[in-house]
């Protein structure tokens, strides 16, 4: 049995009350009007790209700031319309989330972009599926998500297609898996001292 | 051939030659180096080095003198600390992001904090005592930040005066830092809702002192510098950026600003009630090592600027709350001086323990359990002593941040290595990272 200390098992709740544990959920779209810029933003976008319907799966508002959904299949164009057209000249990275629980697009990848011409902002959303986990790169449309590209493939696994040189940046070379997936323990080192021993921090009850 | 150098011993491999150097006689290196016939050479420059600000490794390809190719190698100082987030309470979280970019704890602090109140819907709640607290602290910040860039900057360029003058000054805000918050780094001061706790009897004549001292010290290091012919040759027209290469890399501040852009997130999205204080955006239009370091030196000014300001509104919000008023987010806390450094002031220990036992019970589970943040995603960003320093934030709605990730300028902007050195000297390398100011705790996290 593997016991973490005082021998609680499931939740990660340290008070004794439960419920901690919770479903990421997966946040409906929004109506118009979107209210502030974003207005602007989707229309600019549907005018500058045709297929504007077909590409953005999703548009959502939320805490004062707009996501857009878009197909992997589609995010180069989308980045390349952005970026000459509406003036997105900059990219903030980009940064993963792993949802097990979403079946079929678990794998996330979130862009911030940033206009400074326009001192707007937007965010860029793509999901796909742990199984096939591949998302075209945007080196080529924004030279410095180079380096965010590749700490998210090593933290996250996910491929990006076209990348000059997707290596771990972070982790060493050699290193098995991908640290920051949810099924990636938080592992740690069993200590013992003067006879007791503390559990590796992945099991002790407080941090599970 | 030469006899066995234990210093610098030699092995073949595919890729042709292999010395490893470790120090000693460069003679017998330069010998055998020699007998090679090789104008290409390959160097690592790092990850222990002491001009590469920390574990930076650069790996130089060298013909002669002249650098052909730059690739950076970091991760020597990855901790983990995103993934460690994850298993902590959101208020806990600030103790982690503290220890990123450890030059310039109290902004990593305040753009997570910043993120955090967004998800929770509380960001004009913040009371205003906590804000103008939060930006007298990162203007210090940015001086004590900016205050290591230029005198490292300085010292890795060959001049030792003006680290003395630097560290001098910085001890000035690390003392006030100190005072209000117990620690010289690392504060996990600011916190989702407001502050810690408010400042101390005496902090605000210290903080008045310390600028009239600083404002006076300052132009030491100027007059040291500004001028001086070595620094100008080390620092004039060396590390090369042009305001399209920014862009294209996602390049931000001083770097940024020294191409003639001025953008800074004070001024144009301004966070933290920015907008109510009077100061100049800095900037320079040379592109090079010497623009970067005199915008530093020119944003000390202005930082003393916006202290100067908050100390008077501080003066008028004297007794004002210090956290949102929000029960269910705010510390219970009253934290007090005791015998043994700081704890729990009596009278709140004396209330919880002998006549509320609902607050203790309160007290308890936003503790040990927290509070729950709404589901969704928030992104926040402030203008870092070295860029956008932005903070990606995902709740699932728990106690706990489903992910917490940060944008971290120096990360991005060390990118910007090769096109500002490559074609370059080997020796204008190192100024050229300098002017980048990167903090590997915050590149690596």
């Amino acid at each position: 049995m593997t016991s973490g200390m005082f021998g609680a098992q499931g939740t990660g709740d340290t008070s004794g009350y439960g419920g901690l544990v919770r479903q990421a959920s997966n946040f409906g779209s929004s109506e118009r009007p979107y209210g502030s810029y974003f207005d602007e933003v989707a229309d600019d976008l549907e005018r500058a790209y045709p297929d504007f319907s077909d590409a953005i799966e999703r548009v959502v508002v939320d805490r004062g700031e707009i996501t857009l959904h878009v197909k992997r299949e589609k995010l180069v164009e989308v980045a390349m319309i952005l970026r000459d057209k509406l003036k997105f000249e900059m990219c903030m990275g980009v940064s993963g989330v792993h949802y097990p629980d979403q079946t079929g697009r678990e794998m996330h990848a979130v862009y911030p972009l940033l206009s400074m011409s326009k001192n707007q902002r937007i965010r860029l959303e793509v999901s796909v599926p742990d199984a096939d986990a591949h998302i075209p790169s945007v080196v080529e449309v924004w030279a410095g998500n180079n380096w965010h590209e590749r700490e998210t493939y090593d933290m996250f696994g996910i491929i990006f297609d076209g990348h000059p040189g997707l290596t771990r940046i972070l982790m060493p070379d050699d290193w098995e898996g991908h640290p920051q997936r949810k099924d990636y323990s938080l592992g740690g080192i069993a200590v013992e001292y003067k006879g007791a021993t503390t559990p590796p921090p992945s099991e002790r009850r407080s941090y599970k | 051939m030469t006899t066995f150098d234990p210093y610098a011993p030699s092995r073949d491999t595919t890729e042709g030659k292999v010395f490893s150097v470790t120090g000693g006689d460069w003679d017998a290196l330069v010998q055998e180096i020699g007998a090679t016939k090789e104008e290409r050479v390959v160097v690592n420059m790092g990850p222990q080095h002491p001009s590469t600000h920390g574990v930076l490794r650069l790996v130089l390809e060298l013909e002669g003198e002249t650098i052909t190719e730059v690739r950076c190698g970091i991760g020597y100082l990855h901790t983990g600390i995103e993934k460690n987030m994850e298993y902590r309470s959101w208020t806990q979280g600030t103790t982690f992001v503290t220890r990123m970019d450890y030059l310039s704890p109290l902004h990593n602090e305040t753009a997570y904090c910043l993120a955090v109140e967004k998800l929770l819907g509380i960001t004009n709640d913040v009371p205003e005592r906590a804000t103008v607290i939060r930006v007298m602290m990162m203007e210090l910040n940015r001086i004590s930040s900016h205050m290591v860039a230029l005198g490292t900057g300085a010292l890795e360029l060959g001049a030792m005066g003006p680290m003395f003058f630097a560290f001098r000054d910085r001890e000035t805000v690390l003392e006030i830092f100190e005072m209000i918050t117990g620690l010289r780094m690392n504060m996990a001061y600011i916190r989702p809702g407001g502050v810690a706790q408010d400042l101390p009897e005496g902090a605000l004549t210290k903080i008045r002192d310390g600028v009239k001292l600083m404002r006076k010290n300052f132009k030491d290091n100027a007059t040291l510098l500004i001028g001086n012919s070595i620094w100008m040759k080390r620092t004039q027209g060396i590390g090369y950026l042009d305001l399209a290469g920014c862009t294209t890399l996602g390049i931000t501040g001083p770097v940024l600003r020294a191409t003639g852009m001025p953008w800074d997130l004070r001024k144009l999205q301004p966070y933290c009630g920015y907008e109510n204080y009077n100061f100049d955006v800095v900037t320079a239009d040379t592109c090079d090592v010497y623009g970067r370091f005199l915008i530093r030196m020119n944003e000390l000014e202005q930082s003393l600027r916006i202290i100067e300001q908050c100390v008077d509104k501080l003066e008028k919000l004297e007794g004002a709350p210090v956290m949102v008023a929000d029960k269910k987010i705010a510390w219970p806390a009253q934290l007090a001086l005791g015998g043994d450094g700081l704890g729990n002031s009596l009278d709140h220990i004396r209330q919880i323990m002998g006549t509320s036992m609902e607050s203790l019970i309160h007290h308890f589970k936003l503790v040990t359990e927290g509070f729950h943040v709404p589901a969704g995603q928030a992104y926040a960003a402030i203008e870092s002593p070295r860029g956008e320093l932005g903070a990606s934030v995902v709740s699932d709605g728990g106690t706990k941040p489903y992910r917490v990730h940060f944008r971290d300028p120096s990360f991005n902007n060390l990118q910007g290595t090769p096109a500002m050195s490559e074609g370059g000297m080997v020796a204008d390398i190192v100024g050229a990272v300098a002017s980048i100011d990167p903090v590997m705790g915050g590149v690596d996290r």
